[in-house]
């Protein structure tokens, strides 16, 4: 078998800054190829140079064979080179073929369009992948799974044999990133060539032929996925060996802090989304939520933090000390001594056009100690944005003047907990995937410092939809299985089955579906 | 180019290409654009008569301009002033007309203005109520409102309260009046200006740190810019929709205050003139930020009135064309910068 792209001495500078050094790679015909590395380690920069959106200031690109140089996409796209986005490209009040032959009619302009034709190919290469989707479907009504085959077909229909995945799994659900898995699987046997950029190293030893890591705009080492494992991989991404399992002492917990009692939570059209669910969390303990997403996480976030939909019925109760959460606003759960990391970073736990400083203020910013006269006093807001900042090991110029969007995922990231886990007097905290969309490096640091909140004697309510992370920070592990808890893993448990993390992982699957 | 000059920048070249435009428009109606220019300078400018007239439209300007800046800063788009404007007025001119003559001048006056400013803040706060309760959108809201508003007026002028063949209302007492800045100072001659100026020039600093530097502020520009974020936050994005609304109407009724109580002291079928709408493009042009937008109505009140003085020579509706240009051309250029700050 050939080799598809062949890199050789690829450098790409951004006036002073090198993204890329002196890149050499080749990616061998009919594999999937992953690319990982921790956000800003340079793959984006090199896929956009394969791509064409960005040209290399040195070094040479071979294509099947033949040396190119591209001055834009559109070049790739004649070259077999096709790229799905982590956002789709698609326009919703177009039908998927309209999406997929949008850019690429077959006629000339005023001529007729033959959709029928269009249709019939489209519907060739549903089969032929198994990409099951009604081509006269509206993109806009589609799931996010579905938008995501669309977007591939529209690479199958322009004849592309190189496909470049941008962290296709970043907005999928589980059990669409299997079927999305399963495609690429199909889609390599039957010759393509797939590019895969992603920070999951789990998905790289799924699928992966070949896995490329990056770091500082360099590639480190290029390995058959066959023969690698997770911390070996870890470990050349960060360029040290990356604890993946976090010191967890183990706690002692204290008086119960939040009580779950039979909670139940109907959304506005009747669909019972939490059932009769009950747990309790104690002072010093991190309660785990493990489960699949859509079964009732959202919803039991909602209601403990005061912001179901309208119309959406709440039975049963949770009590934070005797305190009732259910009716109350975000404010008052807020002033009870309760503190909210969101699942959504960038759509709920900060404004991304204010600064950091004032997201570091963001739903903090009613405490007195932070006011002075009608507004805040500018030398404490300071100072506490420093001290945050060194403590946290944020890294951003001038907290004053840079939006946080601006930051990578991972600081930003740390701009919220830090927020929230320092709210003075707190004593739950509700945490959601505090991982989502960072780097391996701010991991390590976010986890580190969970464990520090719970060990000063913070109850904190734990969800993610990364099992691992689960099993490494919970004391105490619950099973959600449609809205209730299936099984409930004790503290003794959770220490003893952490040592042997693959069966207790199967273990966990087997109540969580 | 740094942020901050991309922004300074922006307005300035916008006016500038504006300027250059409207002299080939000038030009090819047949005069010589400098000329023009150099009379409107000196009609403005060049005479304490013609500043004072400046500052009387700037005044107005300012205070239609923060009823569209405020809501601006929570993603509304006011544009519903002339119609909040046209409430106060008439408002303002009831109340200064049937108040007894014996009332001491600052209460008198208090109550004028007070009455400007709730009759402008309950019309702006319709459009609020409709979109948070029931998610009209605001532009549709307040356009239709502005009608609503000329429509009420009218009726009421003409049905109710019109002196006999004249389409104004009785005067308002004396002791409503707003002083004129002559009769005070002894500056711009007879010209309308008042001393509704310092309280334009007031509001505009009180709104500027209500934004910036308040808590209040804080919140409001937060619910704005991501009303979910802000609803995690505890925030409520409906309150600060309504008070900005409010707030907005209340200015809209301040600048009404000026029109009437300051310069003509009694309400006049189509006094406001549009003048509203120019607010849009003051606040445009100031990026909704308080006190830029007191430089930006000085200049369109120098366009505003320095186009009648030279109407002799070619049409007012020259100027028009400049303002509604100068506001393109912001929009443009904006989103130009916005791609180069991108890139």
């Amino acid at each position: 078998m050939g080799v598809a792209v062949r890199l050789i001495g690829i450098s790409k500078k951004f006036g002073s800054f090198s993204a890329n050094s002196n890149i050499s790679l080749s990616v061998e015909e009919g594999t999937i190829h992953a690319l990982v590395g921790e956000n800003g380690a340079g793959k984006s920069t090199l896929t956009k140079i394969i791509y064409g959106i960005h040209q290399p200031t040195s070094g040479e690109m071979i294509i099947q064979g033949k040396g190119i140089r591209f001055t834009s996409p559109r070049d790739a796209i004649n070259a077999g080179i096709g790229m799905v986005h982590q956002h789709f490209m698609l326009i919703p009040e177009l039908t998927v073929t309209e999406n997929i032959i949008l850019g690429n009619e077959q006629s000339k302009l005023f001529q007729h369009i033959s959709l029928k034709k269009c249709k019939a190919l489209i519907l060739k290469n549903t089969e032929a992948y198994g990409l099951a989707l009604d081509p006269d479907a509206l993109a806009g009504s589609l799931s996010i799974g579905e938008q995501q085959r669309v977007e591939i077909l529209k690479l199958l229909f322009r004849h592309a044999t190189i496909m470049i995945f941008d962290e296709p799994t970043a907005v999928l659900s589980p059990s669409e990133t299997e079927r999305l898995f399963a495609t690429l699987r199909s889609l390599r046997d039957k010759g393509k060539t797939i590019i895969l950029i992603t920070h999951k190293l789990d998905e790289v030893l799924a699928v992966a032929d070949t896995v490329s890591v990056m770091r500082r705009g360099e590639i480190v080492g290029t390995i058959p996925a066959s023969s690698a494992t997770k911390p070996e991989l870890a470990r050349m991404m960060v360029g040290r060996s990356l604890l993946l399992r976090v010191n967890n002492p183990s706690p002692s917990p204290g008086e119960t802090i939040l009580s779950i009692n039979k909670l139940g939570f109907r959304t506005k059209r009747g669909v019972e989304k939490v059932h009769d669910l009950s747990l309790n969390i104690r002072a010093g303990e991190i309660y785990g939520i493990a489960g699949v997403e859509g079964n009732g996480q959202s919803e039991l976030l909602q209601a403990l933090w005061g912001l179901a939909p309208e119309g959406s019925m709440i039975s049963g109760n949770a009590l934070l000390k005797g305190d009732s959460l259910i009716g109350k606003k975000p404010a008052e759960i807020a002033r009870l001594g309760v503190s909210h990391i969101p699942e959504n970073r960038l759509r709920h736990a900060v404004i991304p056009d204010f600064t950091v400083s004032e997201n570091l203020l963001f739903g903090r910013h009613r405490e007195n100690s932070f006011h002075q006269g009608i507004g805040f006093n500018n030398r404490i807001v300071d100072h506490y944005a420093a001290a945050m900042i060194a403590d946290y090991a944020i890294r951003c110029s001038s907290p004053n003047r840079q939006p946080i969007s601006t930051l990578s995922g991972g600081n930003q990231q740390k701009v919220v907990l830090a927020r929230e886990l320092n709210r003075p007097k707190i004593s739950l905290l509700l945490l959601a995937q505090p991982t989502r969309g960072v780097d391996i490096g701010a991991i390590e640091t976010i986890h580190q410092k969970i464990i520090e909140t719970r060990t000063s004697g913070i109850a904190i309510l734990l969800l993610s939809s990364e099992l691992e992370e689960i099993i490494a920070l919970s004391t105490r592990i619950g099973c959600l299985y449609k809205g209730s808890i299936r099984y409930e893993f004790s503290q003794e448990e959770v220490e003893f089955k952490r040592n042997s993390e693959h069966e207790f992982q199967k273990e966990i699957g087997m109540y969580i579906t | 180019m740094s942020r901050k000059n991309l922004r300074l920048f922006i307005p300035i070249l916008s006016i500038l290409s504006a300027l250059v435009v409207s002299s080939l428009i000038i030009f090819m109606a047949g005069r010589d654009p400098v000329l023009i220019f150099q009379k409107m300078f000196l009609a403005t400018f060049g005479s304490p008569y013609g500043t004072g007239q400046v500052l009387f439209r700037m005044t107005t300007l300012v205070f239609v301009a923060l009823a569209v800046a405020l809501p601006f800063h929570v993603r509304l788009f006011n544009i519903g002033a002339e119609g909040q404007l046209q409430m106060g007025a008439f408002a303002a001119a009831i109340t200064g007309a049937i108040l007894p003559a014996w009332m001491p001048s600052i209460t008198a006056i208090s109550l004028c203005v007070t009455a400007a400013m709730a009759a402008g803040a309950f019309w702006a706060l319709l459009a609020g109520v409709l979109k948070v309760r029931f998610g009209v959108n605001e532009v549709i809201a307040t356009i239709m409102l502005n009608f609503i508003a000329q429509g009420i007026t009218g009726y009421l002028l003409t049905w109710h309260f019109a002196l006999p063949s004249t389409v104004h209302t009785a005067p308002i007492i004396d002791a409503t009046t707003i002083p004129a800045l002559y009769t005070v100072t002894g500056w711009f001659a007879n010209s309308p200006a008042n001393l509704s100026t310092f309280l334009a020039a007031g509001v505009a600093l009180l709104f500027q740190v209500i934004l910036f530097q308040s808590r209040f502020g804080y919140e409001m520009r937060a619910a704005g810019l991501q009303p979910e974020a802000a609803r995690y936050g505890g925030i409520n994005a409906g309150m600060h929709t309504l008070t900005a609304m409010g707030l907005g109407g209340a200015a809209a009724g301040l600048g009404a205050a000026n029109i009437v109580l300051g310069y003509k002291h009694y309400y006049e079928a189509g006094m406001s003139g549009g003048i509203g709408f120019t607010g849009i493009a003051v606040a445009l042009l100031a990026g909704a930020h308080p006190l830029w937008i007191l430089l930006s109505a000085l200049f369109f009140g120098v366009l505003e009135y320095g186009g009648l003085t030279v109407n002799a020579y070619i049409p007012k509706d020259i100027f028009m064309i400049i303002e509604a240009l100068t506001i393109l051309l912001i929009i443009a250029f904006s989103a130009l910068g916005r791609r180069l700050e991108h890139e």
